[in-house]
């Protein structure tokens, strides 16, 4: 059994109709226990206080702001090498997830920025690239909802998308690759050294799961909502 | 509730706009969807129709 035949719309929506109740159950289970958790049963940060608690929703905004645009680039990718229609639907989907979890990560940085840095904003390389990620995906939106024919549509977002993955990349990479500003390293990492206490890592984990879930469970109502509204064109256009 | 002391402004400030603006993305998605669905359930009635008469 291959994978493509999902990228038939009628294989894609029986599978995410089917999958999309217990996805959804799971998503908020996953997120309340990983924020439950994270409030208020883990203890303060020596350094930071009490602020630690942000690192619970900030964390995993920012990872699912990144990796959405990953994410589009693939599906970018596949619809330019192989025009399958619901590749293009889905990258086209998830612009607005990641466009809003990009603002959940920057509002929260800047509300854990003033305790700890003493000011909301700073032209830090990691704060700057996510404001960049950002406009890169408000120019995505407006590029998608401004062509109507859904070829050229999904062509020119593809390209735009491969354009703002160096961005997307930047951001994720920023600490390092200026190796200066405000912005600490990665709370997360393979390297077991550099993760944060367990106290901490634990709850953050799940809800970084809990925030990906979501991601995936937007994703697909989105996308079945883009399916049905290129029937609706098609069939509103049979109809006169 | 944990005693969030001097910071509480900050954290609940983070918590509580993170939480209302993912709020109202799910809104918005499920608000979209129900549209769609049910206007895309009208429009293969009248394309039955058109068809059948």
């Amino acid at each position: 059994m291959s994978i493509w035949r999902y990228a038939n719309p009628v294989e894609f929506m029986a599978l995410s109709g089917r999958v999309l109740p217990p996805l959804a159950v799971l998503t908020v289970l996953c997120l309340g226990l990983g924020l439950g958790w994270g409030f208020f049963a883990t203890p303060d940060d020596s350094r930071m206080g009490a602020t630690a608690r942000i690192l619970y929703i900030h964390v995993p905004s920012a990872f699912v702001a990144i990796n959405c645009w990953l994410m589009m680039l693939a599906a970018s990718l596949i619809w330019l090498v192989r025009r399958h229609h619901v590749s293009a639907v889905a990258a086209r989907a998830a612009a607005p997830i990641g466009a809003t979890m990009t603002v959940v990560a920057i509002l929260t940085g800047a509300f854990w920025g003033q305790p700890t840095w003493g000011t909301y904003w700073a032209w830090d390389p990691r704060l700057t690239s996510f404001a960049v990620l950002f406009a890169f995906y408000l120019g995505y939106i407006a590029l998608a909802g401004a062509v109507e024919d859904p070829e050229k549509n999904a062509d020119l977002t593809s390209v735009l998308c491969m354009v703002g993955s160096v961005f997307a990349l930047m951001s994720r990479y920023a600490v390092l690759f200026w190796n200066q500003g405000l912005h600490q390293g990665a709370s997360l990492s393979l390297d077991a050294e550099e993760n944060v206490a367990d106290v901490f890592w634990y709850p953050l984990v799940v809800s970084i799961a809990g925030f990906v879930l979501l991601f995936v469970t937007l994703l697909l109502i989105r996308t079945r909502t883009g399916i049905r509204t290129r029937r609706i064109g098609a069939l509103m256009q049979r109809l006169g | 509730m944990p005693d969030l002391g001097k910071h509480a402004f900050v954290v609940l400030g983070a918590y509580v706009s993170a939480l209302a603006i993912l709020a109202g993305l799910v809104l918005v998605t499920w608000a979209e969807a129900r549209a769609a669905k049910r206007r895309l359930a009208r429009l293969e009635e009248q394309m039955k129709d058109k068809t059948d008469g």
